[in-house]
């Protein structure tokens, strides 16, 4: 018992604790160790809440184990979870986020009445015609022109835009946010694109110059690398 | 073997039925044989404008229940020996035509005919299917106004998916010379760009058409009319040949810019 390796090493930061789990220990173990070491460095209820960073190392923990940890850690609300790192991540959660990031190139009119929905970011060569409809969970790129409606960021990525060749659409959709035609007869633009402006809290369509302005890591990747 | 076109819309009234009697009896004109079905069950209409209504003993849901042969059905023209009409039930139920049952048909007239046109019926439920099944190629039917070319775009999305020999082709009907010159219908040029499929004629909006359908005669008979020319140089098209789009067609102005949409193909 007394020679055994520490399995959790906690240093003190600036910004709080870091919590590292020694990867080749069991879960069991490792999270006996930790509610003691908790409970030991525990701050009085005088003192300001610890954060903590853990890092997991090679180690996978399930939706309940990493629950469990969130409790354990927490003791008496003493301490926040910053952030749990793991070096690791599921085949699934990998195909899963690579499928987000690419840029699907499709070549075809999306004419009256069809659908094209696709994960990640769309790039579209040929027309959405009025009453056709694509849908992406990134960005979407037409190279063509938009009379019907493109719905961007459909899982509720506010970051993600719509360009278009030539853009006359029907709706603009952006995660939950929607802008419509207005109801007088009036002209497309070309080259434009459509975003969320935090300001104004609704969809504006812009030139590409602002875009680059406003969104400065376009590709799919980098802009989720970023936002986790 | 012959050939099975289908002549459709999605959108009713838009002239499905005119232009497949008009292009019917134009083919018939320069010497092919032609059989025309009417697949619109309960709605029918194709016999009177061919003016054949009175010469009906069998119909076509006859012809798939095996009352009848399919020779017992078919109506010969009162103009042109190879010139047929398998009309639609008036009365039975819609449901007395399959896919299959089509499929049947066109094939066995393909056997004797040159041209199988099928006349469809509005719509994209199962007549559409039915009536779309045994053709080889689709002509797409629209007016210059905004919803039948709307439903036009339906139509093609669903023919594309569709085997068939070639993408559909496309006649714009009803074309009003002074409404387009103002603005206040569709441009046939924005039409084109829109549905992107080759247009193979335009034919204006003409009395002489409806007062031709009235007695039973098809446009296409009589010589000189605008739309009867159009006609015939769909017809033309059909055949293969390269035919401009003639002044008389239409008026000039509009047709400028058209000229490289007609007759690219061989
Ligand atoms: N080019 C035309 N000019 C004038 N009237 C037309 C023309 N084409 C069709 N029509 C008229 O429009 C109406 C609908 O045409 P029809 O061929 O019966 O349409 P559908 O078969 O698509 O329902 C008919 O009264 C017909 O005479
Ligand atoms: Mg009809």
């Amino acid at each position: 018992m007394q020679d055994k390796k520490q399995i959790i090493t906690i240093k003190g930061t600036r910004e709080g604790l870091s919590l590292f789990i020694e990867e080749s220990a069991t879960y069991r173990d490792a999270m006996k160790e930790l509610h003691e070491k908790m409970m030991a460095s525990k701050p009085r209820r005088d003192e300001p809440i610890v954060s903590v960073k853990v890092k997991l190392g090679n180690r996978y923990l399930t939706e309940e184990q990493e629950n469990e940890l969130r409790r354990v850690v927490s003791v008496d609300n003493r301490f926040k979870i910053d952030s749990i790192e793991s070096e690791l991540i599921r085949i699934e959660d990998a195909l899963k986020w690579q499928e987000d990031s690419e840029i699907k190139a499709v070549n075809q009119i999306v004419r009256s009445g069809q659908v094209l929905e696709i994960k990640g970011d769309l790039l579209l060569i040929g027309d959405v015609n009025p009453g056709g409809k694509v849908i992406s969970t990134g960005n979407i790129y037409i190279l063509g022109n938009l009379f019907g409606i493109a719905h961007a960021g459909f899982e509720g990525d506010h970051d993600s835009f719509i360009v278009a060749s030539y853009m006359k659409p029907t709706q603009l959709r952006i995660a939950d946010y929607i802008s419509r035609a207005p109801d007088y007869e009036s002209d497309g633009v070309y080259m434009e694109c459509g975003f969320i402006d935090g300001q104004q809290d609704k969809i504006i369509i812009d030139s590409l110059k602002v875009l680059s302005r406003k969104r400065r890591e376009i590709s799919g990747f980098e802009r989720r690398m970023n936002n986790g | 073997m012959g050939e099975a076109i289908v002549i459709t819309s999605g959108k009713g009234g838009v002239g499905k039925t005119t232009t497949s009697a008009n292009i019917g009896t134009a083919l018939a004109l320069m010497d092919k044989k032609v059989c025309l079905i009417d697949t619109d069950i309960g709605l029918r209409n194709l016999d009177v404008v061919m003016g054949l209504e009175n010469r009906i003993i069998y119909d076509i849901v006859d012809v798939i229940q095996g009352r009848c042969k399919l020779k017992q059905a078919l109506i010969k023209d009162k103009r042109f020996d190879y010139l047929a009409l398998l009309p639609a039930a008036q009365t039975s139920d819609k449901t007395a035509v399959t896919t299959d049952g089509m499929r049947e048909i066109v094939a066995e007239l393909k056997q004797e005919y040159d041209y199988i046109i099928i006349d469809c019926p509005a719509g994209i439920e199962q007549g559409f299917q039915n009536a779309i099944s045994g053709a080889d190629r689709a002509i797409v039917v629209t007016t210059p106004e905004k919803s039948s070319v709307r439903d036009a775009d339906r139509i093609v999305g669903l023919l594309e998916k569709e085997e068939m020999k070639e993408s559909p082709r496309l006649v714009i009907n009803r074309i009003r010379n002074h409404m387009m010159k103002n603005g206040d219908m569709i441009d046939v040029d924005d039409i084109v760009q829109l549905l992107s499929i080759d247009l193979i004629g335009i034919v204006v909006d003409d009395d002489e058409v409806i007062k031709a359908s009235n007695k039973g005669e098809p446009i296409a008979l009589t010589p000189n009319s605008k739309a009867s020319i159009a006609y015939r140089n769909i017809a033309r098209r059909i055949l293969g040949e390269t035919v401009p789009l003639q002044s008389l067609e239409d008026d000039k102005g509009v047709l400028k810019r058209l000229k490289r949409f007609i007759g690219m193909r061989a």
